[in-house]
């Protein structure tokens, strides 16, 4: 069984998040960037899956610029076997990326597509479900656990209630959640390997996938500062300071 | 005029608390909002969303396949409805709607607007990014707009109104690819998380499980719910379903005590919207001291027990 896993590449996690004084934007330029992390487990996720015997090849995906490959490079590293990047330099929102993720995986035939739940740049948290509704199949998002059994997965989702299982037919799109596995480290003679397999180049075009029209964005500004606090030194003062304000 | 429509969630014939804040959002783009109840029998759950202030009219679509609340069962129903002039589908945004809305927008053809946190006219938006770190001003491009409401960014509507409740029949198919096995939920006797007015959280410096007791000492004290930074998640002192953050719950209490959380970027951003908030911690330089309203440098051990007998 093929699996498919969609990586992207944003401004790395530890950054602090500068917004340009003109509104225009993020600043992205000569920031780090990595792989997304919630791509990474979709990532250790599928090989963890081949590692079972459960997946029989992983194919990792990205939309995006030439500096995407880092971001495929890694991929095929965690040991996906061949990659697929949709060139594409310009802003690629998520109805969009689903269309190209939808044309790649019905011209893959692969069983699975593993995603992670969101990108930590857009927090959009929709690419997943929308693949999975472009091609009528079923999705699980938010996977905290994962079992394959023949042509069925059962999916442990983390909701606002609880634990839901859902059992869904493949192929399907799982979405996965921080607490489904922990990446591996990856090792330098996986790394070494990794620069020797296969990366294909394909574009919207070759797909057959148009960009759907997009939200504009007008205006990107920093979150309203909180005001200063005051320290107290004992419970006494902090009893004393919530009454003052009415809170108690 | 704008015609909107808002899915439902609801559980065990209770309409839930995000819906009158996803009703208070719809108020801001104006015009008619209708509340569709997506279950197996919608009359309860009709009922109370008919109630809430702003609500124009209330859809009971009952289906045996609606028990459980599955998106891709819903959506092919949703769409249906949606197509009857609705310019707006607006959802929740809980794991229920984030879940759901893109599987809605995508089969409508359009991009969806994630966790609006103000409304400025018909297709015009505020969402975060970066985990909050950054806040950015959207416009829809033409057709329906499929959004998610952050629901800490606006207060429920009030319980007076008495809208019409219409059944409507949905002869959309749904399909049998996925279906819900089971919900392990946590019983809580506790306010819910998300529309407490106090809450108070833990983090790593508990320890573990048993020391936990301190939090919900206090917290059943002062009658607040109780959540968790992810580091206690993730050592497994208390379940997912109390982690405050990003990737866990937003939430917007008027009181909210952080107890031995440091204030990774990951737990501000959901509490950004806390009106007051208390920090409690043993390092001096813990960042979560730098977004406190009020701070306290302490052995929690000490001053969280000391609290609850002074409260």
């Amino acid at each position: 069984m093929k699996a498919l896993v969609s990586v992207k590449r944003v401004v790395d996690y530890n950054v602090r998040i500068q917004v340009k004084s003109d509104g225009s934007g993020v600043v992205t330029d000569g920031v780090k960037h990595s792989m997304n992390p919630f791509d990474e487990i979709a990532m250790e996720e599928a090989v963890r899956l081949k590692e079972k015997g459960k997946v029989t090849e992983i194919v990792a995906v990205t939309i995006g610029g030439a500096k995407n490959e880092e971001t495929l490079r890694t991929a095929l590293a965690f040991g996906a076997d061949r990659a697929i990047h949709v060139k594409e330099e310009g802003e690629v929102q998520p109805l969009t990326a689903a269309k190209a993720f939808a044309a790649v995986l019905k011209k893959e035939e692969a069983k699975l597509f593993l995603a992670g739940k969101q990108a930590i740049d857009d927090d959009a948290n929709q690419t997943g479900q929308m693949v999975a509704a472009l091609l009528d199949i079923a999705q699980a998002t938010f996977a905290s656990k994962v079992e394959i059994d023949g042509d069925k997965a059962t999916v442990t989702r983390e909701i606002d209630a609880g634990l839901e299982t859902l059992e869904v037919d493949l192929p399907a799109v799982i979405t996965t959640d921080l607490r489904l596995n922990e990446p591996r480290y990856l090792k330098l003679p996986d790394i070494m390997k990794a620069k020797k397999k296969p990366i294909e180049a394909v574009s919207f075009a070759d797909l057959g996938v148009t960009p759907a029209a997009g939200l504009k964005t007008t205006k990107t500004v920093p979150p309203p500062a909180r005001s200063k606090g005051i320290m107290v030194k004992t419970t006494d003062e902090l009893v004393e300071a919530l009454k003052s304000k009415g809170l108690l | 005029m704008s015609k909107i429509l808002i899915v439902a969630e609801h559980a065990e014939g209770k309409l839930n608390g995000g819906v009158a804040k996803t009703v208070a959002a719809a108020k801001g783009v104006g015009g008619e909002i209708h509340v569709a109840v997506f279950a197996a029998d919608a009359a309860a759950v009709a009922e109370q969303a008919a109630k809430l202030d702003g609500v124009t009219k209330v859809l009971a679509v009952n289906n045996a396949a609606n028990a459980n609340p599955v998106a891709a069962v819903l959506a092919p129903q949703i769409v249906e409805v949606a197509s009857g002039g609705y310019t707006h589908v607006f959802v929740p945004g809980t794991t229920f709607g984030k879940d759901l809305a893109p599987r809605i927008a995508a089969k409508l053809d359009v991009q969806q607007v994630s966790d609006v946190m103000a409304v400025h006219g018909p297709n015009s938006f505020d969402r975060p990014i970066y985990a909050g770190n950054a806040i950015t001003t959207v416009e829809t491009p033409a057709g329906t707009v499929v959004a998610t409401v952050r629901l800490a960014s606006f207060q429920a509507v009030g319980a007076g109104g008495s809208a019409s409740v219409e059944t409507v029949s949905v002869g959309a198919a749904v399909p049998t690819h996925t279906r819900y096995v089971k919900l392990e939920a946590q019983k809580s006797e506790r306010p819910d998380l998300q529309s407490a007015a106090r809450v108070v959280s833990g983090g790593r410096a508990l320890g573990s499980s048993e020391n936990f007791k301190v939090i919900f000492d206090f917290a059943d004290k002062i009658g607040a719910g109780v959540g968790a930074s992810r580091a206690a998640v993730d050592s497994g002192y208390v379940p997912n379903d109390m982690q405050v953050g990003q990737t866990g719950k937003i939430i917007a209490p008027e009181l909210y005590f952080a107890v031995g959380i440091s204030g990774a970027i990951q737990h501000l951003a959901g509490i950004k919207d806390a009106r007051t908030i208390v920090a409690i911690n043993k390092d001096p330089e813990a960042p979560i001291f730098e977004v406190a309203d009020i701070g306290l440098v302490g052995d929690l051990f000490q001053v969280v027990p000391e609290l609850t007998g002074k409260v």
